[in-house]
């Protein structure tokens, strides 16, 4: 047995909505057997894991929490990766997103107005598309490789927080705990919904409805396709590839950034010396599993952010690391590509017999 | 290859009696739906140089594939010196005796010419004996070759040349070449005519594919010619008139174009370009060297010229996708060398470019949004204030492929969805459509029926006569001998001056395109 | 042994990783596969070799266990991208995160316990030999497989037919397809040697470098092994000299640390990724360079017409 992909005539919009949901499917499968394989009850570890989060209203309020940043991020992302720039450095960017933000309530801790949170707010953006800018412009000015130097910079920003977080910004009160002081007052992000559901939940909505609209409708999101798919094409429509690789490294910098700031001025409320758990890494997956599109990231995001917290609820149950949740992600990622190659190709499975007279190469 | 005598001799009107090289009972070839090939008979005596015609779509290509072992038949049998042979792959077909020279070369640019050739050459031995074989036989046969350079370095002809020492140096008894001169001038096609006739005389086959009628008649001792697939007619070309092997060919007689009327010397220049220099953006093109041409309105001028001699570049720098480091570009008086692509579009011209998938649409859209692809900058009310009316991008494609007869499926498909010729249809009448003042089109008719080609080049006329002027740039000399009032030719990145369709001959072009030097009129008669 | 020495000896442990991992990563994009899961095959081969010689005492067995631990990972990737012909780019990432959340999850339970390291060859005589004694002769054995490995690679690449075809597949896929070659075939088996090379540079790290298992602990070698591919131009000789350039910066910044430098050791930290980025801006601006030797099919989806 062996298998041939014959490429479709057209797209096939069948499969663009079910392959996301066949590759969750095989996911679950596939964690099934590796609950099998660890020792552990497969079917009480899968309810833990994606189900029962959803049974209390403080998980769901914890799933919301962690899926903002995710989606946030996700959606810049999309941007990149629609126009063929591979920006896989969101962590870093939004690591100097949440310092940047960070700079008055740390240094200037007695102004505490209204005004503060916007500055913070439009700071974390600015640093996060500063931060998203430099493998920007290395890859126009000098054509180098923008998924190595985005990602070599996560590691220097998370070196450089380090550095801050224990070295000048700690907190001179805080016992030699390597954090800064705490923020608060106007300082911190209102929570609007429930108890901890704060402002960046609404931001996410409208980044999402924003993502649409300009996918879908403007002459911007056309550029954005045309570039990705068809760089001579977008040439000869007049677009211009250095001006966009320069804009969705802004925009998915900046996103990231505020993800940060977010996440510093929200639940964590002080900077430390790690301000997130991978979620310039997850939004990847995220961005990926939601097709690039910024509805169906909403919803990967959801996935994901349930993903890490059944993760946690599972080790705490069952004494099985967290670090799981990378396994499934990556599972569910690799299950997600596989699938969306059926959106473009039909399969036919070949007997070996017959393949060997049809075929030269295997 | 044995030493025999040519067994046709030098009368070509009767076959030889006997066992056929190769031939093919009942093949057929089905890509899903798509019959390439249906029940196919045919076969090549020893010492027979067998033309294979047909139109583009007409299933030459995919026969030969599966002659070659590229391909399976769906059905039918292939037989190699009258046994029933099963050609898996192309090593088995080398095995046998077949080499094969592809269309599009299948060679390998940043490897040495020795390191190509000893890819296809099973057992090929030590690099240093195969460099003397190569050196050997390359000049044995009149097509000099230095083994050690990278073949990226070479010119298309050279690229050839590598194609066909591969194939000679496996001594096949069945060398098929798929239109072999498509990337030659005259004279280097005349060269590999005195090759392709020394090899038969040495007793080896050659299947040759082609469209071009004259060159089939020149050389060939027999022809097969297919049609939709099937084959309609075997003939000796010599025997037929080029008129009638091409309404073999197409099924009906050919329609003729409504010439193009004279273009007297008042009209106005509408596209002007003077000392336009550019160099080579990376080591692998061409440099532009002081280009100077003017177009009128109410002509068609034509550029012609072998593949890979500046025609991409010159294309980008008149369509503004890439802005000349040197000179003036003016549409209608407006210098725009320094402006994109857009502008120039404002400025009422149009360009369709060489390859069309990729460059002239985005495959994988639908052709509504191809449309905007073009017209995004246009200042028509595709944009506004930023978002796309993509409604109004709709009534574009009804109205263009209605005009242009272009064939599909849905409403709107996707361009990749669509036949080449369609495609092609589309993509000049998405420009024609605009009734540009000015129509710069880079092989207007490349891989496309020549039902689609008429109405294309019609197109063009229409255009000219509508008082636009249409610059052409095309590889296909019947096509330019055709519907140019001018002709002009470019080689190595230099444009010689235009000179009237009517006085200029196959051969003053030839020798144009090898680069023979043309300061002034007829400075090619000195030569 | 002086100082000097030790400091020579600790750069050659510190690139030999790299050199293992990028040696791999060139034979795969040589054939036209970018393979950006090398920090997953070697988390997962650094935690299957600990855990192997672990269990069975055996440094050996363990490092075989890394190889098919990386082999398999490599194979994942494959599956996907060639078979099913899946973004490179995105599955890369995907193989990175699916082995780095692997390796730490079989890895839970052999943290803080101490490794089996595995034995240096000591020849007699030869070793003792000033400077280059230890340096030439008193090495543990991987780090000749990894120039062993070097060496062959070079000469199978540019001196044997194999070599000829796997370039020829990474330069124009269309035209190996049209002669014969099975493309994918090819392509399979350079990822898995990519796989193996990556799985042996991890063991490197539990079994040698630092004889345990921590979680993370590539620390992102993997993809400076991705940038020392391009640093080299992807040429065999020139990885061998990247490898101890970087292996270089990251001992240096190591011994800055211990001599109190006045720079935050975050800073020191830093080095190598700077340098990474860095030195890919310089080697990038050489365009025609790179434009010669990078594989033209690097990164480009297959499928044969049938």
């Amino acid at each position: 047995m062996r298998i041939e992909l014959i490429r479709r005539p057209e797209r096939s919009s069948a499969m663009s909505l079910l392959s996301p949901i066949i590759a969750i499917v095989l996911t679950v499968i596939t964690g099934f057997f590796i609950f099998l394989a660890i020792g552990v009850d497969p079917l009480e570890a899968l309810y833990i894991y994606f189900i029962e989060p959803l049974t209390a209203w403080w998980t769901v309020e914890a799933l919301l929490i962690k899926a903002a940043p995710i989606i946030l991020i996700a959606i810049g992302l999309s941007l990149c990766y629609r126009s063929n720039n591979w920006n896989i450095g969101a962590e870093g960017q939004l690591v100097a997103g949440a310092i940047a933000g960070s700079v008055f309530p740390i240094l200037v801790p007695e102004w505490n107005g209204p005004l503060v949170l916007p500055v913070m707010l439009l700071m974390g953006i600015a640093g996060g598309m500063l931060y998203g800018a430099i493998p920007a412009l290395l890859k126009i000015r000098f054509g180098t490789n923008e998924i190595l130097t985005s990602l070599m910079l996560v590691y220097v920003a998370q070196l450089f927080l380090d550095w801050l977080a224990r070295g000048p910004w700690r907190n001179p009160e805080g016992y030699n705990f390597p954090d800064s002081r705490e923020f608060d007052g106007w300082q911190v992000l209102p929570v609007v919904f429930g108890d901890d559901v704060r402002l960046n939940a609404i931001f996410v909505l409208i980044a999402v409805a924003v993502a649409w609209f300009v996918l879908s409708r403007t002459i911007t999101g056309f550029q954005i396709s045309v570039l990705g798919q068809a760089p001579r094409a977008a040439a000869f429509a007049g677009f211009s590839q250095k001006r966009m690789v320069l804009m969705t490294f802004l925009i998915s910098g900046g996103l990231a950034g505020l993800a940060g700031i977010c996440e510093v001025a929200g639940p964590i409320e002080m900077l430390r010396t790690s301000v997130s758990p991978g979620y310039g890494f997850t939004a990847i997956i995220v961005a990926f599993l939601g097709r690039l599109n910024p509805v169906g990231i909403l919803f990967a995001g959801l996935l994901l952010a349930l993903s890490y917290i059944g993760g946690e609820g599972i080790q705490i149950v069952l004494g099985v690391s967290d670090q799981i949740t990378r396994v499934f992600q990556g599972m569910l990622l690799f299950f997600v590509l596989t699938c969306d190659t059926f959106i473009f190709y039909r399969v036919r499975f070949v007997s070996t017999r017959r393949s060997a007279a049809a075929e030269a190469t295997p | 290859m044995g030493t025999q005598p040519n067994p046709a001799g030098d009368d070509f009107s009767k076959r030889l009696e006997g066992v056929a090289t190769l031939s093919a009972h009942g093949i057929t070839k089905d890509f899903g739906a798509l019959r390439a090939n249906d029940s196919v008979d045919f076969s090549i005596m020893p010492g027979e140089i067998h033309a294979l015609l047909g139109e583009n779509g007409a299933g030459k290509s995919t026969l030969v594939k599966m002659l070659y072992g590229v391909l399976q038949p769906t059905a039918g049998e292939i037989r190699w010196k009258g046994k029933p042979a099963v050609i898996l792959n192309p090593a088995a077909a080398r095995r046998l005796g077949i080499g094969m020279v592809f269309q599009h070369f299948s060679l390998f640019d940043a490897l040495t010419v020795a390191e190509n050739i000893a890819l296809a050459i099973e057992g090929a031995g030590a690099m240093s004996q195969l460099r003397d074989r190569i050196t050997k036989v390359s000049a044995e046969y009149g097509l000099p070759l230095n083994p050690d350079s990278v073949v990226a370095d070479l010119s298309v002809g050279q690229r050839q040349r590598v194609e066909i020492v591969r194939c000679l140096l496996q001594e096949p008894q069945l060398i098929i070449m798929d239109e072999p001169t498509s990337v030659l001038t005259p004279q280097e096609a005349d060269d590999l005519f005195v090759t392709l006739k020394r090899l038969a005389s040495e007793g080896c086959s050659v299947l040759y594919i082609s469209h071009r009628l004259e060159e089939v008649r020149a050389i060939c001792h027999h022809a097969t010619i297919l049609r939709h697939g099937k084959v309609v007619a075997e003939c000796d070309p010599k025997q037929e008139t080029a008129a009638r092997l091409a309404s073999l060919m197409v099924g009906e007689e050919v329609r003729q174009l409504n010439p193009p009327e004279p273009v007297p010397d008042s009209a106005p220049v509408r596209i002007a370009v003077h000392g336009v220099s550019q160099p080579r953006p990376h080591p692998f093109a061409v440099a532009l060297d002081n280009i100077t041409l003017e177009v009128r309105g109410g002509e068609i001028v034509s550029i012609a010229g072998v593949a890979g001699n500046g025609q991409d570049e010159f294309f980008d720098v008149l369509s503004g996708e890439v802005l000349a480091a040197s000179g003036t570009i003016e549409i209608d008086g407006n210098d725009c060398r320094r402006q994109g692509v857009n502008a120039r579009r404002r400025l009422n011209a149009a360009f369709v470019p060489e390859e069309r998938l990729g460059h002239g649409a985005v495959p994988r859209f639908k052709l509504s949004q191809n449309v905007v692809l073009t017209r995004n900058g246009t200042r028509e009310g595709l944009v506004r204030t930023g978002v796309v009316n993509f409604l109004g991008a709709r009534s574009i494609v009804g109205r263009v492929t209605e005009a242009f007869d272009v064939r599909k499926g849905t409403p709107d498909p996707e361009a990749a969805a669509l036949s080449g010729g369609n495609l092609q249809k589309f993509v000049v009448g998405r420009e024609y459509d605009r009734k540009p003042g000015v129509f710069v089109v880079s092989q207007p008719t490349w891989g496309v029926d020549a039902g689609a080609a008429t109405t294309i080049r019609q197109a063009l006329v229409d255009l000219a006569r509508a008082g636009s002027a249409v610059l052409v740039i095309s590889q296909d000399l019947d096509e330019i001998l055709e519907i140019s009032d001018r002709i002009a030719v470019i080689s190595h990145g230099k444009l010689s001056t235009p000179r009237d369709a009517s006085g200029i001959t196959r051969e003053e072009i030839g020798l144009l395109m090898t680069g023979v030097s043309d300061d002034g009129q007829g400075a090619a008669h000195a030569h | 042994m002086t100082m000097f020495e030790g400091i020579l000896l600790t750069i050659v442990t510190a690139a030999t990783p790299l050199l293992f991992v990028a040696i791999g990563e060139l034979v795969s994009e040589r054939a036209g596969v970018l393979n950006l899961g090398v920090e997953g095959m070697m988390a997962v081969g650094a935690v299957c070799g600990f855990a192997i010689a672990h269990l069975s005492g055996s440094p050996i067995l363990g490092i075989f266990a890394a190889i098919l631990g990386g082999m398999i990972m490599a194979s994942l990737f494959a599956v996907v991208t060639l078979i099913f012909v899946a973004n490179q780019v995105a599955s890369g990432l995907a193989l990175t995160l699916f082995g780095l959340g692997l390796s730490a999850l079989i890895g839970d339970a052999f943290v803080g316990i101490p490794g089996i390291g595995l034995p240096k060859i000591d020849i007699p005589g030869l070793s003792d030999i000033p400077v280059i004694g230890s340096l030439v002769f008193g090495l543990d054995p991987l780090t000749y497989l990894a120039v062993a490995i070097t060496i062959a690679v070079s000469w199978f690449l540019f001196r044997t037919r194999g070599g000829l075809i796997l370039r020829s597949v990474g330069d124009n896929h269309v035209s190996a397809h049209a002669l014969g070659y099975g493309v994918v075939r090819v392509r399979f088996m350079a990822v898995l040697f990519g796989g193996a090379c990556a799985g042996l540079g991890g063991a490197y790290l539990s079994l040698v470098y630092t004889p345990q298992w921590t979680q993370n602990m590539t620390a992102g070698r993997g993809w400076i092994a991705l940038a020392l591919v391009v640093f080299a131009s992807w040429l065999p000789y020139r990885v061998m000299i990247g490898a101890v350039l970087f292996g270089g910066i990251s001992i240096l910044q190591l011994h800055a640390q211990g001599f109190n430098v006045p720079i935050p050791s975050q800073f020191l930290t830093m080095l190598p990724y700077l340098t990474t980025v860095i030195v890919l801006v310089l080697i990038s601006r050489n365009r025609t360079l790179l434009r010669i030797n990078t594989p033209a099919c690097l990164g480009q989806p297959f499928v044969p017409d049938r």
